[in-house]
């Protein structure tokens, strides 16, 4: 049998044992039963109707002088219980929640949420019995019984109301927790049962959330727990990451607050890395409750992006984001770029977007904002979305002063490298609307623009001379190279005509260009190359207008 | 709430799986083999959890073996890392410094030691005295 569990484990069928469990379960041998039942409970699940067969073996083995059966049936029923079974079998459960035997309480109570879980309506039957659970001495029993109000509450927000009655017992419970002294049964390196603890503060959270009464009974045991913890261990920093969950979700004043974002804080600094992913993730949920607090430890925050963990990495590069505002965003986007370049590509485009969306909100001045979004194009640029691309290309159309300066920047980009999509088609559009700043040289400077940063960036930048022929000839390589997308090539093939109207000596050369095209395979580019064709030799002289 | 436990060794072959809420038999396989991939990935620096699907996941290695427990979203990973702690230290002092090959011929044993602790996915108990009283019960009708 247990070599049958073992095969099922790795993944082949064997579903020809379920007969030899049941006739395992109704064994009056207790390894026989205990076998059966651990069968039962691996390979039977509620989807097949062998279990019901169980359910009259389960109610006698309820009735059991022995404990340990009792407890075999419990616990069998609640792994695999389904509607109907929970229905025959919530009586009994109920009575033996009663019993004065802890081991067989704690069972039964499980099992009880299970059925509270599947059967809504039982609840009321159970009820009545928690309050006496809650008041049980034994911790077992405690843990079990705090579980089952959990799943009422979940299962049914109105007996929230009806549990808040039960809160100075849980704080009672607590203090005692933290009070008293060393005991061997429940201690984890130093701190009395801590499961129990996390326990006590996840229902107080649920119980205190949107209520201020109760938050406000809450806020000095959390204080309470909060300082007297000893964090040196990771039993701790999971206490304290409870109890800051905690003190975010309810109503709490301020200070407490205060408290909370300061322990985020030095979980942050801890050399720990499974506490450090924590406290950024935790912050990403505090940052839209309270923002000031969070940006005191942006400095930190950037530094995480070094880490060599991933998923630390990603977190806090969520949070970055979330941080921006006008004040900081030069330092972020900096931190961020840097990172860009040393990021794997699922993380480029996310950044990409996410970048572009900040710089659109915070910038300072439109000349950073253009800088940092041609950054972005050059450094991520084939992991951007299409739409953005016209979205930059709306933006840029808007800023009148430096039409000049970034059809530069994009023009010696587009000769670096004309794989990247999304940059090639921003370039090619700049270049044809206004290639003939471009030929000309004419930077102009945004007005009342000097920091001293941009000053140094000016310098290093030098002004292009281009001439008309060099700039036909990248687009004509981007119109021939394979790797240009047909969106591209439709792009170039616009742009070349437009410059037909700026540029005033090539006239014949992006005359031929054009018309090679007439011939192409792409649908496309034939009608749009046959038609400027037509436009050349009809309009001729519309061209001083145009 | 706890959605499975898994005992995986170094070659990425499971010796131990406990599932707490129903996946289907092929499903399990293949999601057991993704997940324990990027466990085995993951060197000595790099955070103990993990997200995956809709549900988190929390690991832990002990010599040769990965102690590979997934949870849902609104559990305590910090939490959940001490009680993978509790869990070695029950079956060492049932098995006496236990080794993977004593979980391989005593998957009974390991089997109702965790079921003792978890019980639909809820952990139930934490003492070790109390968790091994109804096993020992067991070992002595047997002898």
């Amino acid at each position: 049998m247990a070599k049958l569990l073992y095969i099922h484990m790795l993944g082949y069928p064997a579903h020809f044992g379920q007969m030899e469990t049941l006739k395992l379960i109704a064994s009056p041998r207790f390894s026989d039963k205990r076998l059966g039942y651990l069968g039962a409970m691996m390979l039977l699940d509620e989807r097949q109707d062998i279990h019901i067969l169980i359910t009259n073996c389960m109610k006698n083995d309820m009735h059991h002088q022995v404990q340990y059966v009792v407890g075999l049936a419990l616990c069998a029923l609640g792994s695999i219980c389904s509607e109907e079974m929970s229905r025959d079998l919530s009586g009994e459960v109920e009575k033996l929640l009663k019993s004065s035997n802890p081991y067989i309480v704690r069972k039964a109570a499980l099992c009880a949420a299970r059925i509270v879980r599947k059967v809504p309506d039982l609840m009321e039957v159970f009820v009545p019995t928690t309050r006496q659970l809650l008041s049980e001495k034994n911790h077992a029993v405690l843990l079990t019984g705090i579980c089952l109000v959990t799943e009422m509450c979940t299962v049914n927000p109105d007996s929230l109301q009806h549990f808040r009655r039960f809160l100075p017992n849980l704080v009672r419970m607590l203090k005692n927790l933290i009070m008293a002294g060393y005991s061997p049964e429940h201690d984890v390196h130093g701190i009395s049962d801590p499961f129990l603890q996390v326990r006590v503060l996840r229902l107080m959270r649920m119980l205190g959330k949107g209520d201020e009464d109760t938050s406000e009974m809450m806020n000095d045991i959390l204080a309470q727990v909060a300082t007297n913890t000893d964090s040196s261990k990771n039993v701790g920093h999971s206490i304290l990451y409870e109890t800051v969950l905690t003190i975010m979700d309810i109503q709490s004043e301020s200070g407490l607050r205060v408290l909370a974002v300061n322990i985020l804080g030095r979980f942050l600094s801890n050399s720990d890395r499974n506490v450090r992913y924590v406290a950024l993730n935790t912050l990403l949920r505090t940052v839209s409750v309270d923002y000031n607090a969070v940006q005191r430890h942006r400095s930190t925050i950037l530094d995480c992006l070094k880490e060599s963990d991933v998923s630390i990495r990603r977190r806090a590069l969520e949070l970055s984001f979330a941080l921006v505002n006008k004040n900081n965003i030069r330092t972020i986007m900096k931190e961020v770029l840097a990172f860009l370049d040393v990021a794997e590509p699922e993380f480029k485009s996310f950044i990409a977007t996410n970048s572009l969306v900040a710089a659109e909100k915070h910038s300072p001045n439109k000349r950073w904002h253009i800088d940092t979004v041609l950054t972005v194009l050059i450094k991520a640029g084939s992991y951007m979305q299409e739409e953005l691309v016209f979205t930059i290309i709306a933006m840029l159309s808007q800023t009148d002063q430096l039409h000049g300066y970034h059809t530069q920047r994009l023009y010696v980009a587009l000769t670096n490298d004309i794989s990247q999509q999304p940059l090639v088609q921003v370039a090619i559009w700049a270049v044809g609307e206004y290639g003939d700043l471009l030929v000309t040289g004419q930077v102009e400077n945004e007005i009342g623009g000097g920091e001293e940063e941009e000053e140094e960036e000016e310098g290093r930048r030098e002004v292009v001379q281009v001439t008309e022929d060099e700039v036909l000839d990248v687009l004509e390589r981007v119109l021939q190279s394979p790797q240009s997308s047909p969106a591209t090539r439709q792009y170039t093939l616009n742009s070349v005509m437009k410059l037909s109207s700026r540029f005033s000596t090539s006239l014949p050369r992006i005359k031929a260009m054009v018309s090679s095209y007439g011939n192409n395979m792409d649908m496309e580019l034939q009608q749009r190359a046959v038609e400027y064709c037509a436009i050349f030799s009809k309009h001729d002289n519309m061209r001083k207008v145009a | 709430m706890l959605k499975f436990v898994l005992l995986v060794n170094k070659q990425g072959q499971t010796r131990l799986s406990q599932y707490y809420e129903y996946v289907p038999v092929e499903e399990r396989v293949t999601t057991e083999a993704d997940i324990v991939r990027k466990c085995l990935s993951r060197n000595e620096e790099s955070c103990s959890f993990m997200e995956y699907k809709n549900f988190k996941v929390v690991f832990r290695r002990y010599a040769s073996l990965y102690f590979i427990v997934g949870v849902d979203n609104s559990e305590n990973e910090l939490s959940i890392l001490e009680f993978i702690h509790n869990i070695v230290e029950t079956f060492d002092r049932y098995f006496e410094s236990v080794c993977e090959l004593d979980i391989m011929f005593n998957i009974d044993r390991a089997h109702m030691m965790l079921d003792e602790m978890i019980v639909n996915g809820n952990i139930v108990e934490t003492n070790k005295s109390r968790v091994l009283a109804p096993i020992a019960v067991l070992d002595k009708s047997n002898r």
